[in-house]
Protein backbone atom coordinates (compact mmCIF):
# COMPACT_ATOMS: atom_id res chain seq x y z
CA UNK A 1 0.00 0.00 0.00
CA UNK A 2 1.41 3.38 -0.95
CA UNK A 3 1.46 6.30 1.40
CA UNK A 4 -0.92 8.14 -0.93
CA UNK A 5 -3.45 5.33 -0.67
CA UNK A 6 -3.06 5.33 3.09
CA UNK A 7 -3.58 9.08 3.29
CA UNK A 8 -6.60 8.85 0.98
CA UNK A 9 -8.22 6.23 3.21
CA UNK A 10 -7.47 8.25 6.33
CA UNK A 11 -8.93 11.36 4.72
CA UNK A 12 -12.09 9.39 3.99
CA UNK A 13 -12.32 8.41 7.64
CA UNK A 14 -11.61 12.01 8.57
CA UNK A 15 -14.83 13.07 6.83
CA UNK A 16 -16.75 10.89 9.28
CA UNK A 17 -14.71 12.36 12.13
CA UNK A 18 -15.67 15.83 10.92
CA UNK A 19 -19.33 14.85 10.73
CA UNK A 20 -19.29 13.50 14.30
CA UNK A 21 -17.47 16.63 15.47
CA UNK A 22 -19.76 19.21 13.91
CA UNK A 23 -23.05 17.45 14.60
CA UNK A 24 -22.03 16.91 18.24
CA UNK A 25 -20.84 20.48 18.59
CA UNK A 26 -24.05 22.02 17.26
CA UNK A 27 -26.30 19.63 19.17
CA UNK A 28 -24.51 19.85 22.51
CA UNK A 29 -23.85 23.59 22.48
CA UNK A 30 -27.59 24.11 22.01
CA UNK A 31 -28.75 21.38 24.39
CA UNK A 32 -26.37 22.74 27.04
CA UNK A 33 -28.57 25.79 27.44
CA UNK A 34 -31.74 24.01 28.64
CA UNK A 35 -29.47 21.81 30.78
CA UNK A 36 -28.00 24.90 32.46
CA UNK A 37 -31.44 26.48 32.92
CA UNK A 38 -32.89 23.23 34.25
CA UNK A 39 -30.00 22.90 36.67
CA UNK A 40 -30.90 26.37 38.03
CA UNK A 41 -34.68 25.87 37.87
CA UNK A 42 -36.76 27.03 40.79
CA UNK A 43 -38.56 23.66 40.65
CA UNK A 44 -36.74 21.13 42.78
CA UNK A 45 -37.88 18.19 40.64
CA UNK A 46 -36.35 19.66 37.48
CA UNK A 47 -33.17 20.63 39.31
CA UNK A 48 -32.85 17.16 40.79
CA UNK A 49 -33.47 15.36 37.51
CA UNK A 50 -30.85 17.45 35.69
CA UNK A 51 -28.38 16.90 38.51
CA UNK A 52 -28.78 13.13 38.23
CA UNK A 53 -28.37 13.31 34.44
CA UNK A 54 -25.18 15.40 34.71
CA UNK A 55 -23.82 13.14 37.41
CA UNK A 56 -24.29 10.02 35.25
CA UNK A 57 -22.85 11.65 32.12
CA UNK A 58 -19.76 12.81 33.96
CA UNK A 59 -19.42 9.79 36.19
CA UNK A 60 -19.31 7.03 33.56
CA UNK A 61 -17.04 6.56 30.54
CA UNK A 62 -18.23 7.98 27.24
CA UNK A 63 -17.10 4.72 25.65
CA UNK A 64 -19.57 2.83 27.82
CA UNK A 65 -22.32 5.36 27.10
CA UNK A 66 -21.76 4.78 23.37
CA UNK A 67 -22.32 1.05 23.88
CA UNK A 68 -25.47 1.61 25.93
CA UNK A 69 -27.00 3.96 23.36
CA UNK A 70 -26.06 1.70 20.46
CA UNK A 71 -27.01 -1.68 21.92
CA UNK A 72 -29.55 -0.61 24.53
CA UNK A 73 -32.60 -0.21 22.31
CA UNK A 74 -32.32 -3.71 20.85
CA UNK A 75 -31.06 -5.49 23.97
CA UNK A 76 -33.38 -3.84 26.47
CA UNK A 77 -36.44 -3.02 24.40
CA UNK A 78 -36.13 -5.59 21.62
CA UNK A 79 -36.40 -2.90 18.94
CA UNK A 80 -35.08 -3.64 15.50
CA UNK A 81 -33.09 -0.66 14.38
CA UNK A 82 -32.45 0.82 10.95
CA UNK A 83 -29.11 0.29 9.22
CA UNK A 84 -27.88 3.81 9.88
CA UNK A 85 -28.57 3.53 13.62
CA UNK A 86 -24.87 3.14 14.30
CA UNK A 87 -24.06 6.70 13.23
CA UNK A 88 -27.20 8.09 14.87
CA UNK A 89 -26.25 6.36 18.13
CA UNK A 90 -22.80 7.96 18.02
CA UNK A 91 -24.32 11.43 17.62
CA UNK A 92 -26.96 10.86 20.31
CA UNK A 93 -24.38 9.58 22.82
CA UNK A 94 -21.91 12.36 22.09
CA UNK A 95 -24.54 15.11 22.21
CA UNK A 96 -26.08 14.07 25.53
CA UNK A 97 -22.62 13.57 27.03
CA UNK A 98 -21.18 16.90 25.92
CA UNK A 99 -24.38 18.81 26.72
CA UNK A 100 -23.88 17.86 30.37
CA UNK A 101 -20.43 19.44 30.40
CA UNK A 102 -21.53 22.51 28.43
CA UNK A 103 -24.55 22.88 30.72
CA UNK A 104 -22.27 23.12 33.76
CA UNK A 105 -19.98 25.57 31.99
CA UNK A 106 -22.96 27.75 31.03
CA UNK A 107 -24.29 27.63 34.58
CA UNK A 108 -20.96 28.83 35.94
CA UNK A 109 -20.97 31.60 33.32
CA UNK A 110 -24.48 32.72 34.22
CA UNK A 111 -23.85 32.63 37.95
CA UNK A 112 -20.72 34.75 37.52
CA UNK A 113 -22.78 37.65 36.17
CA UNK A 114 -23.49 40.13 38.96
CA UNK A 115 -27.01 40.40 40.34
CA UNK A 116 -26.81 44.09 39.49
CA UNK A 117 -27.21 43.27 35.79
CA UNK A 118 -30.43 41.40 36.43
CA UNK A 119 -31.66 44.09 38.80
CA UNK A 120 -30.91 46.92 36.36
CA UNK A 121 -32.87 45.08 33.66
CA UNK A 122 -35.71 44.35 36.08
CA UNK A 123 -36.05 48.00 37.13
CA UNK A 124 -36.04 49.11 33.48
CA UNK A 125 -39.01 46.82 32.94
CA UNK A 126 -37.43 44.11 30.78
CA UNK A 127 -39.36 40.84 30.83
CA UNK A 128 -37.63 37.70 32.11
CA UNK A 129 -37.11 36.56 28.52
CA UNK A 130 -35.66 39.90 27.42
CA UNK A 131 -33.38 39.96 30.45
CA UNK A 132 -32.04 36.52 29.64
CA UNK A 133 -31.58 36.88 25.90
CA UNK A 134 -30.48 40.53 25.75
CA UNK A 135 -28.50 40.95 28.97
CA UNK A 136 -27.46 37.63 30.49
CA UNK A 137 -26.84 35.35 27.50
CA UNK A 138 -24.43 37.61 25.53
CA UNK A 139 -22.32 38.20 28.64
CA UNK A 140 -22.40 34.51 29.49
CA UNK A 141 -21.10 33.58 26.02
CA UNK A 142 -18.05 35.80 26.46
CA UNK A 143 -17.26 34.33 29.86
CA UNK A 144 -17.56 30.68 28.85
CA UNK A 145 -15.40 30.82 25.73
CA UNK A 146 -12.16 29.63 27.39
CA UNK A 147 -13.67 26.56 29.10
CA UNK A 148 -15.74 25.81 25.98
CA UNK A 149 -12.53 25.82 23.91
CA UNK A 150 -11.15 23.17 26.25
CA UNK A 151 -14.18 20.96 25.70
CA UNK A 152 -14.15 21.45 21.94
CA UNK A 153 -10.52 20.36 21.75
CA UNK A 154 -11.30 17.31 23.86
CA UNK A 155 -14.20 16.55 21.53
CA UNK A 156 -11.88 16.42 18.50
CA UNK A 157 -9.91 13.66 20.18
CA UNK A 158 -12.97 11.94 21.71
CA UNK A 159 -14.45 11.33 18.25
CA UNK A 160 -12.04 8.38 18.10
CA UNK A 161 -14.13 6.67 20.79
CA UNK A 162 -16.82 6.06 18.16
CA UNK A 163 -14.50 3.29 17.07
CA UNK A 164 -15.75 1.16 19.96
CA UNK A 165 -19.08 0.48 18.23
CA UNK A 166 -17.48 0.06 14.83
CA UNK A 167 -18.00 3.49 13.32
CA UNK A 168 -15.45 3.87 10.59
CA UNK A 169 -14.04 7.27 11.42
CA UNK A 170 -10.39 8.16 11.06
CA UNK A 171 -9.10 6.25 14.07
CA UNK A 172 -10.89 3.03 13.15
CA UNK A 173 -9.57 3.44 9.63
CA UNK A 174 -6.02 3.93 10.91
CA UNK A 175 -6.25 0.71 12.94
CA UNK A 176 -7.50 -1.18 9.89
CA UNK A 177 -4.75 0.16 7.65
CA UNK A 178 -1.99 -0.47 10.16
CA UNK A 179 -2.68 -4.21 10.32
CA UNK A 180 -3.28 -4.65 6.59
CA UNK A 181 -0.60 -6.51 4.60
CA UNK A 182 2.11 -4.23 3.12
CA UNK A 183 0.76 -1.22 5.00
CA UNK A 184 2.96 1.72 5.99
CA UNK A 185 2.45 0.45 9.56
CA UNK A 186 3.43 2.89 12.25
CA UNK A 187 3.46 5.73 9.76
CA UNK A 188 -0.34 5.40 9.56
CA UNK A 189 -0.71 6.33 13.20
CA UNK A 190 1.72 9.20 12.81
CA UNK A 191 -0.38 10.48 9.90
CA UNK A 192 -3.58 10.13 11.97
CA UNK A 193 -1.93 12.03 14.81
CA UNK A 194 -1.04 14.84 12.40
CA UNK A 195 -4.66 14.98 11.20
CA UNK A 196 -5.91 15.36 14.79
CA UNK A 197 -3.21 17.84 15.68
CA UNK A 198 -3.79 20.11 12.67
CA UNK A 199 -7.54 19.94 13.23
CA UNK A 200 -7.09 21.04 16.84
CA UNK A 201 -4.68 23.72 15.80
CA UNK A 202 -7.40 25.15 13.56
CA UNK A 203 -9.98 24.80 16.35
CA UNK A 204 -7.76 26.70 18.80
CA UNK A 205 -7.11 29.39 16.20
CA UNK A 206 -10.81 29.88 15.46
CA UNK A 207 -11.72 29.98 19.15
CA UNK A 208 -9.02 32.57 19.79
CA UNK A 209 -10.47 34.68 17.00
CA UNK A 210 -13.93 34.42 18.53
CA UNK A 211 -12.56 35.43 21.93
CA UNK A 212 -10.88 38.44 20.33
CA UNK A 213 -14.16 39.43 18.72
CA UNK A 214 -15.59 39.77 22.24
CA UNK A 215 -12.70 41.94 23.42
CA UNK A 216 -14.56 45.18 22.87
CA UNK A 217 -16.12 45.00 26.32
CA UNK A 218 -15.31 43.73 29.77
CA UNK B 1 -48.33 62.65 45.40
CA UNK B 2 -45.84 60.70 43.29
CA UNK B 3 -44.91 58.01 45.78
CA UNK B 4 -46.75 56.82 48.82
CA UNK B 5 -45.37 54.08 51.03
CA UNK B 6 -47.35 53.17 54.11
CA UNK B 7 -46.56 50.87 57.03
CA UNK B 8 -43.76 49.06 55.21
CA UNK B 9 -42.50 45.96 57.00
CA UNK B 10 -39.60 43.95 55.69
CA UNK B 11 -37.60 41.18 57.32
CA UNK B 12 -34.81 38.95 56.06
CA UNK B 13 -35.48 35.75 57.96
CA UNK B 14 -35.66 36.77 61.61
CA UNK B 15 -33.95 40.07 61.02
CA UNK B 16 -36.45 42.90 60.79
CA UNK B 17 -34.97 45.53 58.45
CA UNK B 18 -37.86 47.93 57.96
CA UNK B 19 -40.32 48.55 60.78
CA UNK B 20 -43.53 50.32 59.93
CA UNK B 21 -41.91 52.83 57.58
CA UNK B 22 -44.07 55.42 55.84
CA UNK B 23 -42.81 57.78 53.19
CA UNK B 24 -44.63 60.22 50.92
CA UNK B 25 -42.93 62.11 48.14
CA UNK B 26 -44.63 64.98 46.35
CA UNK B 27 -44.01 66.03 42.80
CA UNK B 28 -40.85 68.12 42.48
CA UNK B 29 -39.61 67.19 45.93
CA UNK B 30 -36.02 66.11 46.61
CA UNK B 31 -35.76 63.83 49.63
CA UNK B 32 -32.44 62.68 51.05
CA UNK B 33 -32.18 59.63 53.24
CA UNK B 34 -29.19 59.47 55.54
CA UNK B 35 -28.20 57.05 58.26
CA UNK B 36 -25.59 54.50 59.29
CA UNK B 37 -24.91 51.28 57.36
CA UNK B 38 -27.55 48.68 58.02
CA UNK B 39 -30.17 51.26 58.92
CA UNK B 40 -32.44 49.99 56.13
CA UNK B 41 -32.20 52.97 53.78
CA UNK B 42 -31.05 50.96 50.76
CA UNK B 43 -33.57 48.25 51.51
CA UNK B 44 -36.28 50.92 51.52
CA UNK B 45 -35.30 51.94 47.96
CA UNK B 46 -35.13 48.31 46.88
CA UNK B 47 -38.65 47.79 48.22
CA UNK B 48 -39.90 50.92 46.48
CA UNK B 49 -38.45 49.65 43.19
CA UNK B 50 -39.82 46.10 43.67
CA UNK B 51 -36.35 44.54 43.86
CA UNK B 52 -37.37 43.28 47.30
CA UNK B 53 -40.86 42.16 48.25
CA UNK B 54 -42.29 43.79 51.32
CA UNK B 55 -43.96 41.67 54.00
CA UNK B 56 -46.67 44.17 54.84
CA UNK B 57 -47.68 47.68 53.89
CA UNK B 58 -48.83 49.65 50.87
CA UNK B 59 -47.05 51.20 47.92
CA UNK B 60 -48.71 53.58 45.47
CA UNK B 61 -47.34 55.45 42.49
CA UNK B 62 -49.32 58.48 41.29
CA UNK B 63 -52.23 57.18 43.36
CA UNK B 64 -52.26 53.77 41.67
CA UNK B 65 -51.78 50.90 44.12
CA UNK B 66 -48.87 48.54 43.42
CA UNK B 67 -49.00 46.77 46.75
CA UNK B 68 -51.89 46.62 49.18
CA UNK B 69 -52.39 44.80 52.46
CA UNK B 70 -54.97 42.05 52.59
CA UNK B 71 -57.20 41.01 55.47
CA UNK B 72 -54.46 38.89 57.07
CA UNK B 73 -52.13 41.89 57.14
CA UNK B 74 -49.93 40.51 54.34
CA UNK B 75 -48.67 42.50 51.40
CA UNK B 76 -50.41 41.72 48.11
CA UNK B 77 -48.79 42.75 44.84
CA UNK B 78 -50.69 43.52 41.66
CA UNK B 79 -50.18 41.09 38.75
CA UNK B 80 -46.82 40.75 37.02
CA UNK B 81 -47.88 42.64 33.89
CA UNK B 82 -49.35 45.49 35.93
CA UNK B 83 -46.28 45.62 38.13
CA UNK B 84 -44.06 45.90 35.05
CA UNK B 85 -46.19 48.80 33.84
CA UNK B 86 -45.82 50.38 37.27
CA UNK B 87 -42.03 50.35 36.82
CA UNK B 88 -42.43 52.99 34.14
CA UNK B 89 -43.12 55.46 36.92
CA UNK B 90 -39.68 55.27 38.47
CA UNK B 91 -36.01 54.94 37.70
CA UNK B 92 -33.19 53.69 39.90
CA UNK B 93 -29.52 54.67 39.83
CA UNK B 94 -27.34 52.06 41.51
CA UNK B 95 -24.24 52.47 43.60
CA UNK B 96 -22.37 50.16 41.20
CA UNK B 97 -23.87 51.79 38.05
CA UNK B 98 -24.84 48.39 36.59
CA UNK B 99 -24.54 49.54 33.01
CA UNK B 100 -24.78 46.79 30.43
CA UNK B 101 -21.11 46.21 29.52
CA UNK B 102 -21.81 44.73 26.08
CA UNK B 103 -23.84 47.76 24.97
CA UNK B 104 -22.41 51.09 23.85
CA UNK B 105 -23.30 54.20 25.86
CA UNK B 106 -26.00 55.10 23.35
CA UNK B 107 -27.50 51.60 23.31
CA UNK B 108 -27.51 51.48 27.11
CA UNK B 109 -29.71 54.57 27.04
CA UNK B 110 -31.89 53.66 24.05
CA UNK B 111 -32.55 49.96 24.48
CA UNK B 112 -35.22 49.99 27.18
CA UNK B 113 -37.27 52.89 25.74
CA UNK B 114 -37.32 51.05 22.39
CA UNK B 115 -37.82 47.47 23.58
CA UNK B 116 -39.76 47.97 26.80
CA UNK B 117 -41.74 51.11 26.10
CA UNK B 118 -41.94 50.33 22.37
CA UNK B 119 -41.32 53.93 21.43
CA UNK B 120 -40.16 54.88 17.91
CA UNK B 121 -36.41 54.54 17.48
CA UNK B 122 -35.85 57.96 15.91
CA UNK B 123 -37.64 59.75 18.71
CA UNK B 124 -35.70 57.81 21.34
CA UNK B 125 -32.41 58.54 19.58
CA UNK B 126 -33.10 62.27 19.53
CA UNK B 127 -33.90 62.22 23.24
CA UNK B 128 -30.87 60.10 24.05
CA UNK B 129 -28.61 62.56 22.25
CA UNK B 130 -30.22 65.37 24.20
CA UNK B 131 -29.54 63.51 27.45
CA UNK B 132 -25.93 62.90 26.48
CA UNK B 133 -25.53 66.61 25.88
CA UNK B 134 -26.95 67.30 29.30
CA UNK B 135 -24.55 64.77 30.86
CA UNK B 136 -21.65 66.23 28.90
CA UNK B 137 -21.00 62.86 27.24
CA UNK B 138 -21.76 63.56 23.58
CA UNK B 139 -18.30 62.43 22.53
CA UNK B 140 -18.64 59.11 24.34
CA UNK B 141 -21.87 57.95 22.68
CA UNK B 142 -20.19 55.03 20.91
CA UNK B 143 -17.87 54.11 23.80
CA UNK B 144 -18.38 51.02 25.94
CA UNK B 145 -18.77 51.29 29.72
CA UNK B 146 -15.31 49.79 30.37
CA UNK B 147 -13.76 52.72 28.50
CA UNK B 148 -15.36 55.28 30.83
CA UNK B 149 -14.39 56.60 34.24
CA UNK B 150 -16.66 55.79 37.17
CA UNK B 151 -18.12 59.29 37.11
CA UNK B 152 -18.90 59.02 33.40
CA UNK B 153 -20.46 55.58 33.91
CA UNK B 154 -22.69 56.92 36.64
CA UNK B 155 -23.79 59.80 34.43
CA UNK B 156 -24.67 57.31 31.69
CA UNK B 157 -26.66 55.35 34.28
CA UNK B 158 -28.55 58.53 35.18
CA UNK B 159 -29.23 59.18 31.49
CA UNK B 160 -30.42 55.60 31.06
CA UNK B 161 -32.89 56.06 33.91
CA UNK B 162 -34.06 59.45 32.61
CA UNK B 163 -34.62 58.09 29.09
CA UNK B 164 -37.60 56.15 30.48
CA UNK B 165 -39.20 59.48 31.48
CA UNK B 166 -39.86 58.43 35.07
CA UNK B 167 -42.01 60.44 37.45
CA UNK B 168 -39.53 59.81 40.24
CA UNK B 169 -35.87 58.93 40.30
CA UNK B 170 -34.23 56.93 43.10
CA UNK B 171 -30.50 57.08 43.82
CA UNK B 172 -28.89 54.38 45.94
CA UNK B 173 -25.64 55.91 47.21
CA UNK B 174 -24.78 57.16 43.72
CA UNK B 175 -21.28 58.36 44.62
CA UNK B 176 -20.17 55.71 47.12
CA UNK B 177 -18.30 53.67 44.49
CA UNK B 178 -16.50 56.71 43.09
CA UNK B 179 -13.11 58.23 43.78
CA UNK B 180 -13.55 61.46 45.76
CA UNK B 181 -12.46 63.54 42.78
CA UNK B 182 -15.24 62.02 40.63
CA UNK B 183 -18.14 62.47 43.03
CA UNK B 184 -18.42 66.15 42.15
CA UNK B 185 -19.40 65.62 38.54
CA UNK B 186 -22.17 63.22 39.54
CA UNK B 187 -23.48 65.43 42.34
CA UNK B 188 -23.52 68.35 39.92
CA UNK B 189 -25.83 66.44 37.58
CA UNK B 190 -28.17 65.53 40.43
CA UNK B 191 -28.17 69.13 41.60
CA UNK B 192 -29.08 70.25 38.10
CA UNK B 193 -31.97 67.77 38.03
CA UNK B 194 -33.15 69.16 41.37
CA UNK B 195 -33.20 72.65 39.88
CA UNK B 196 -35.35 71.29 37.06
CA UNK B 197 -37.80 70.03 39.70
CA UNK B 198 -37.20 66.35 39.05
CA UNK B 199 -38.76 64.34 41.87
CA UNK B 200 -35.96 62.43 43.57
CA UNK B 201 -35.15 60.27 46.57
CA UNK B 202 -31.44 60.08 47.27
CA UNK B 203 -29.81 57.68 49.72
CA UNK B 204 -26.46 59.29 50.40
CA UNK B 205 -23.52 59.75 52.72
CA UNK B 206 -22.70 63.15 51.19
CA UNK B 207 -24.00 65.33 54.02
CA UNK B 208 -23.17 68.78 52.60
CA UNK B 209 -24.81 67.73 49.35
CA UNK B 210 -27.94 66.46 51.11
CA UNK B 211 -28.15 69.67 53.07
CA UNK B 212 -27.79 71.87 49.99
CA UNK B 213 -30.05 70.04 47.55
CA UNK B 214 -32.90 68.45 49.51
CA UNK B 215 -36.26 69.82 50.45
CA UNK B 216 -36.45 67.20 53.15
CA UNK B 217 -33.96 65.01 54.97
CA UNK B 218 -34.84 61.69 56.56
CA UNK B 219 -32.56 60.13 59.16
CA UNK B 220 -33.00 56.37 59.44
CA UNK B 221 -31.56 54.01 62.00
CA UNK B 222 -32.42 50.45 62.96
CA UNK B 223 -35.16 50.17 60.36
CA UNK B 224 -37.15 53.17 61.52
CA UNK B 225 -37.32 56.83 60.56
CA UNK B 226 -35.81 58.52 63.59
CA UNK B 227 -36.20 62.06 62.44
CA UNK B 228 -37.16 63.98 59.33
CA UNK B 229 -37.65 67.54 58.26
CA UNK B 230 -36.18 70.57 56.64
CA UNK B 231 -32.42 70.03 56.00
CA UNK B 232 -31.44 73.08 58.04
CA UNK B 233 -33.40 71.74 60.97
CA UNK B 234 -32.14 68.13 60.77
CA UNK B 235 -28.52 69.12 60.22
CA UNK B 236 -28.52 72.37 62.17
CA UNK B 237 -30.69 71.57 65.16
CA UNK B 238 -31.51 67.84 65.31
CA UNK B 239 -34.02 66.94 67.99
CA UNK B 240 -33.26 63.27 68.51
CA UNK B 241 -30.25 62.15 70.50
CA UNK B 242 -29.53 59.40 67.93
CA UNK B 243 -29.44 61.94 65.10
CA UNK B 244 -27.10 64.22 67.02
CA UNK B 245 -24.80 61.30 67.74
CA UNK B 246 -24.74 60.21 64.08
CA UNK B 247 -24.00 63.69 62.78
CA UNK B 248 -21.33 64.22 65.43
CA UNK B 249 -19.59 60.96 64.49
CA UNK B 250 -19.87 61.94 60.90
CA UNK B 251 -18.10 65.22 61.32
CA UNK B 252 -15.17 63.66 63.11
Amino acid sequence: MTIQTMLGLLAQGFLTTLAIFFLTLIGSLLLGLPVALGRMSRYGVVRGAIKVYISIMRGTPLMLQLMVVYFGPSLLLGLSLPANWRFAAVIVAFVINYAAYFGEIYRAGIEAISDGQREAAQVLGYTRGQTFFKIILPQMVKRVLPPVTNEVITLVKDTSLASVIGTVEMFTRAKQIAVAPNSPGMLTFVAAAVFYYVFNYVVAFVMERIEKAFDYYR
Amino acid sequence: MVLEMKGIEKAFGNLSVLKDISLQVDSGEVVSIIGPSGSGKSTLLRCATFLERIDAGEIRYLGEPAVTTNGQGEAEYVGAAELRKMKQHFGLVFQQFNLFPHYSVLKNIMDAPIHVQKRPKEEVRAEAEELLKKMDLVKRAEAYPCQLSGGQQQRVAIARALAMKPSILFFDEPTSALDPELTGEVLKVIRQLAEEKMTMVVVTHEMPFARAVSNRVIFMDGGVIVEQGDPEQVFGAPEQERTKQFLRNYQQ
